[in-house]
């Protein structure tokens, strides 16, 4: 079961800059260790983070296994319009996890 | 007759297998802080077109004790208007199993271009960040970080 963590100012000024910081729970195993009996532990990480902002993409991520564990992704955008704030984070083993935040702007 | 070598001449030939030997290490660096598997993987995103340094400005502690998780930060100086601004920022290692750390996609809407989050390193290596803007340049920036404790091949 994973979780998220999304930090967004709840309210903005129209046209200020926000910072969105994220963090999900995730093991992001590379795929290049090997357990005690040393056969290789399968790849299995996070592939792609995407925010999208009443329907538009304003960022997006492609990861590989050299993020660390419980990947972390700070980034910047405009507050434009009251509304939500979407995120999708997908990727192996059929992973898929979306969160959503709310934001008023005046 | 016997011909002594004076001391200025000494000083001379010294200083000039010196600079020579400067000169050729100089050369040789470039090819060596960037191995080959980085150089491919970085080509495989800028295509033909050649990368400026500059504008770019990666953030990496300079001494990591732990290469599980290291605070990485990105940021370029741009306007981010729609006709000026970043599209996309990448970062590449030099020494991990694979050279690709990640691939940022932002636009104008992003408003700052400034990116942040926490990578591995398997090694004491030079981190490469490469940004694209909207008019099709290539800009980068590197740090060299050293790594007491690698990620990737402990056993947690």
């Amino acid at each position: 079961m994973a979780s998220a963590l999304i930090n967004v100012p709840p309210r903005a000024r129209r046209g200020e800059i926000i910072e969105v910081k994220t963090l999900i729970s995730h093991p992001m195993e590379t795929g290049y260790r090997r357990s005690q009996l040393g056969a290789l532990i399968p790849r299995d990480i996070i592939r792609l983070f995407v925010c999208t902002y009443n329907g538009t993409e304003v960022f997006r991520a492609e990861l590989h296994p050299a993020i660390a564990a419980n990947p972390f992704i700070a980034f910047s955008t405009v507050a434009t319009e009251s509304g939500t704030l979407a995120f999708q984070w997908t990727g192996d083993n059929g992973f898929s996890v979306a969160e959503s935040v709310a934001i008023t702007v005046e | 007759m016997k011909r002594r070598t004076s001391r200025r001449q000494f000083l001379l030939a010294a200083g000039g297998a010196a600079g020579f030997g400067l000169a050729s290490v100089l050369r040789v660096k470039p090819a060596r802080a960037t191995p080959a598997a980085m150089q491919e993987a970085i080509r495989k995103v800028v295509g033909s077109a050649s990368v400026n340094t500059g504008k770019l400005k990666l953030e990496l502690p300079p001494l990591v004790e732990n290469g599980n998780a290291v605070p990485l930060a990105v940021s370029v100086e741009s306007p981010m208007t729609a006709t000026d601004h970043v599209s996309a920022i990448h970062v590449f290692t030099e020494k991990n199993p694979q050279p690709d750390v990640v691939s940022f996609r932002l636009g104008p809407r992003a408003g700052r271009a400034g990116v942040a989050t926490r990578i591995r390193l398997a090694d004491t290596q030079t981190v490469v960040a490469i940004c694209e803007l909207s008019d099709g340049s290539f800009w980068s920036g590197s740090a060299a970080v050293v790594v007491t404790l690698a990620a990737c091949l402990e056993e947690s």
